[in-house]
């Protein structure tokens, strides 16, 4: 009954088109007939590409040198103002991991004149969100508030950035609670890859090989001391900078923020250097025990490049291809072809310093070793030349879908933070969509083979071995090497009654 | 005690005007001969748009047997339809810089598209295809295709996930058998693998009609254009039968239900659960304000006795799960190792009966709506994807029948007294007509509540 009624509709369009000659009064009916109908047959062309139209970077700077990048966005009446500490999990000291991880979130913990539950209280009634972080290369404290309760929130910023207190009845209860996350992550076939994985690329003496939440000895050692020493070490105006997006201009934010930081004192903090990390050199296969479990995490990589790279762009491109987005080859093979997962997808984590390359995905126990054949079928396909179609493709997903990036002030403030940290120019967002189109097939296929070796990268499986160990050997990927849970995460903690 | 409260409001008439101003999302409002909705909105911040599409069907008009079969219908919906093969629905609309999705709960099913404004023309060409055209190239492969993606689904969302299994257990104990929230929408594995190609065809000529289904798009749009634009593509989707809505008895519990549930976790986990008034009705407000009260932030009730004081749970949440048919209220609480649950069962109940026989404090009251103000603001800030202001307007329009109902909505918290909190905490949260999952690890029963009678 459908196809008849479209059919209808096309015999007295092209009847209508026949009488179009000569037939003016005509001619305007069928035009508008005309315009109902659509045309089926073919995707509509798309229209040119919009212009992205960003309001400019402001660069403004405190009396004591503190940087202050500022982006106006007037559509709502929301603030966010951000603290940003060019120093961060990488930091801690060797004997100490976790130890900025404690110190951001102990950050929270206390301020000024009001203990932790004042502080939060104050913070929670303002409507607002003030919280301290730590990546591996920044920390920070990032503030979020509407307007009308700026000035408000802004104290209260001021004290966690500037006064923290670090109570050691806190630090005792945000120990108990750490060593209870340490504990739960043994539930956890996510939690369980993840940190092996880091473990295995990186290894004990670089910092992106330590659980970036510390260990159980380093958890029970911290002491208020170690927190103040991280603390005064690394937070000091020679080592910050201030970002600020939203429903403000410069002028009626720079005093504010002249008065709770202009005083603010301490010198310039050395950048640490680390040891290089080992790339992988040999395949070999890592199975982590969980009995019984439906599904095997899978998790293959090695240790990539880093966010200045010169490669950034073609590989962007080439992992859109491979499994940076829906229709991705990882995804499409995996997902839809084969029905293995719910999702595949592969990432190239780009930090200061080489961060891993990752293909990964859950898949159903039963088919874990068809499931790691198609990943390598893909991870050897992508060294091939791509077409001509997907690389338009990809180009095309990357750059046209960009503007949605800066939909909130948290997300504009995030995009800010990456100008200050990778010291990328003010004209890299609007030069963003030039520098991806730029890439060619050949770049596609030079960053692959450059970066993505089938045969030395390291394969995490967390899943039920009875069932899979036996399917997996036979793929001959590589040794493989029997773990349990508690040998990649430790036994895990008890706690004190 | 009257002067006291007549002080309270006047302190709260106060606060309310320092905040902030009207909340206004302008529409534009249409129907097609065909019954579809359309609503406009237009927001030029950035040169991009999107268009989000509810069909008012969910897993609660699922019939016996075929249990999560709204949810994998939604992704038969990405397979291709009469004039895009297989796998060009995802690959041309991201070939044009553009983004989707879709979701399915009890009541509904929605999709979006997230486009650059030059890729209007292509995403309602493809939206309307799979929504006039979807079943003359369904075929059972694809049926299977998608059943293989949905299990997987469960197992990762659900059965490999430490207390993955909670919803479903709450849910089959809260509802009798024949109430649409009995059973849950990822469905039951037997009931995916009986899914068949001639249910998928029934399905969308009863449902997938466009006089059951409302359309929003928004952002970077020109009206005049984008409401020729749908008129073309949309008006060739044929009219369906009427769709009536639901009718259900309302459910309520009239015993305490106690259940425990062993799985690979460390740590027990506590649930209590009970039957609350549905989304917009009286006492919905209330609920959400209540549960910031009991678990929202450090000095909420719960968390400052349970986590900061005792130190004796690891977690604690509480919310008001809201539905179109009823509504669940929620407590969850993670022990700390070497504590039971019956210990922190018992501090629970101690405070739900302190709210219950004292008016909370203003403070705390106020401290809840403001946060949930700023929420309202924050929805200001994104077009699209899910909880994007174009999903709201469609939501609101579906629940409510104004789309613009944002100051509506806001106002529902804005007007709240303490007396309003206590009062959702006395008639809804009662100790005899509610469900207590212990999820517990393996062989560790004694870590559980007790059943009842031996408490």
């Amino acid at each position: 009954m459908q196809k008849s009624k479209v059919k209808s509709k096309n015999v007295i369009l092209s009847v209508a088109k026949d009488l179009i000659i000569g037939l003016g009064i005509v001619l305007l009916l069928v035009t508008f007939s005309y315009s109902q109908v659509p045309d089926r047959s073919k995707p509509p062309e798309l229209g040119p590409p919009p212009s992205m139209n960003l309001p400019a970077i402001q660069h403004l700077k405190l009396s004591n040198g503190i940087s202050v990048v500022l982006m106006e966005k007037h559509q709502v009446p929301l603030v966010e103002v951000d603290l940003l500490i060019k120093a961060g999990m990488v930091n801690d000291p060797k004997d100490k991991p976790g130890l900025a991880s404690v110190t951001t979130s102990m950050m929270e913990e206390g301020a000024g004149t009001r203990n932790a539950l004042e502080l939060a209280d104050a913070i929670d009634f303002l409507g607002a969100n003030i919280s301290a972080f730590a990546g591996w290369h920044t920390a920070g404290v990032s503030m979020f508030t509407p307007l009308s309760k700026l000035d408000d929130a802004l104290a209260l910023f001021g004290d966690m950035c500037l006064r923290p207190t670090f109570p050691i009845e806190e630090l005792e209860r945000n120990r108990k609670e750490r060593l209870t996350t340490l504990m739960q992550w043994h539930d956890e076939p996510r939690a369980i890859a993840s940190v092996h994985f880091s473990k295995t690329l990186y290894g004990n003496n670089h910092p992106y090989g330590k659980p970036t939440i510390g260990n159980e000895k380093s958890i029970r050692a911290f002491k208020v001391e170690d927190l103040k020493k991280f603390y005064q070490t690394y937070f000091g105006p020679g080592n910050a900078s201030l970002i600020v997006v939203g429903d403000i201009s410069p002028e009626a934010i720079l005093p504010k923020l002249e008065a709770i930081f202009g005083k603010w004192e301490g010198g310039k903090v050395e950048q640490q250097t680390f040891p290089k990390a080992v790339q992988v050199k040999e395949r070999a296969i890592y199975l982590i025990d969980k009995p019984g479990a439906p599904q095997s995490e899978i998790r293959i990589g090695r240790i990539g490049i880093d966010r200045m790279t010169d490669d950034y762009y073609a590989l962007r491109v080439m992992n859109t291809i491979l499994g940076g987005s829906f229709s991705s080859r990882l995804n499409q093979n995996l997902r839809e072809l084969h029905g293995y997962t719910y999702g595949a997808s592969s990432n190239f984590d780009f930090r200061m310093m080489p961060g891993p390359f990752l293909a990964g995905s859950a898949v159903q126990t039963a088919v874990t070793d068809s499931a790691l054949f198609q990943f390598f079928f893909e991870l050897n396909r992508i060294l091939e030349p791509v077409s001509d179609d997907e690389l338009t493709r990809a180009k095309n997903y990357l750059t046209l879908r960009y503007p949605e990036s800066f939909q909130t002030v948290q997300q504009i403030a995030g995009q800010l933070a990456d100008i200050v940290v990778y010291n990328l120019p003010d004209d890299y967002f609007n030069n963003f969509t030039k520098n991806i189109l730029t890439v060619t097939k050949e770049d596609v296929q030079r960053v692959a083979k450059k970066y993505i070796e089938p045969k030395k990268v390291s394969i995490i499986v967390v899943g039920d071995r009875k069932t899979i160990e036996k399917s997996v050997s036979k793929l001959k990927y590589g040794k493989i090497k029997n773990l349990t849970i508690d040998d990649v995460l430790g036994k895990a903690p008890v706690l004190e009654k | 005690m009257k002067l006291k409260y007549l002080l309270y409001s006047f302190l709260f008439l106060l606060l309310i005007n320092l905040s902030v101003s009207q909340l206004s999302v302008k529409f534009e409002k249409f129907t097609l001969p065909n019954g579809l909705t359309v609503i406009l909105h237009e927001d030029h911040t950035l040169p991009t748009a999107t268009a989000n599409i509810w069909y008012h069907v969910g897993s609660g008009n699922e019939k016996p047997g075929r249990t999560g079969f709204a949810h994998l219908f939604e992704h038969l919906m990405f397979m291709g339809s009469k004039n895009v093969p297989v796998g060009k629905f995802d690959e041309w609309l991201e070939a044009a810089g553009g983004d989707n999705n879709g979701s399915t709960s009890s009541d509904r099913t929605n999709y979006w598209e997230n486009f650059p404004s030059s890729a209007l023309d292509l995403t309602l060409f493809l939206e309307s295809d799979r929504d006039g055209y979807l079943v003359d190239v369904m075929t059972p492969e694809k049926v299977d295709a998608q059943r293989d993606v949905v299990k997987n689904e469960r197992r990762q969302s659900y059965e490999n996930r430490p207390y993955g299994m909670s919803s479903i257990v709450i849910g089959e104990n809260l509802f009798p058998p024949d109430h649409p929230y009995h059973w849950p929408t990822i469905g039951s594995q037997e009931d995916l693998s009986a899914a068949s190609f001639e249910d998928v065809v029934e399905f969308f000529k009863k449902y997938y009609v466009p006089n059951n289904a409302s359309f929003v798009v928004a952002g970077d749009i020109d009206p005049v254009k984008t409401k020729e634009l749908i008129t073309k593509w949309f008006s060739d989707v044929p009219k369906g039968k009427p769709v009536m809505p639901i009718q259900q008895p309302v459910a309520y519990l009239t015993e305490e239900k106690r259940v425990v549930l062993e799985d690979k976790v460390q740590l027990p986990r506590l649930y209590i659960n009970w039957i609350t008034p549905k989304h917009f009705s009286p006492g919905d407000a209330e609920l959400d304000i209540l549960a910031n009260v009991l678990a929202g932030g450090k000095n909420s009730r719960l968390y400052k006795r349970l986590v900061y004081d005792l130190q004796i749970a690891q977690d604690v949440s509480a919310y008001q799960d809201a539905s179109m048919l009823t509504s669940v209220f929620s407590i969850v609480v993670t022990a700390r190792s070497g504590h039971t649950l019956t210990e922190l069962e018992k501090i629970v109940r101690e405070e739900i009966n302190k709210v219950k026989n004292e008016t909370p404090s203003l403070r705390e009251v106020q401290r809840a709506v403001n946060q949930y103000e700023v929420s309202f603001l924050m929805r200001m800030e994104r077009v699209g994807g899910f909880g994007g202001k174009a999903d709201l307007l469609n939501d609101y329009y579906v629940e409510t029948g104004n789309p613009d109902y944002f100051n509506e909505d806001l106002a529902r918290y804005k007007a709240l007294t303490p007396d309003d909190i206590q009062s959702v905490a006395q008639t809804y949260l009662r100790d005899d007509g509610d469900v207590v999952l212990s999820i517990v690890p393996q062989g560790k029963k004694e870590l559980a509540v007790p059943e009842k009678g031996d408490k």
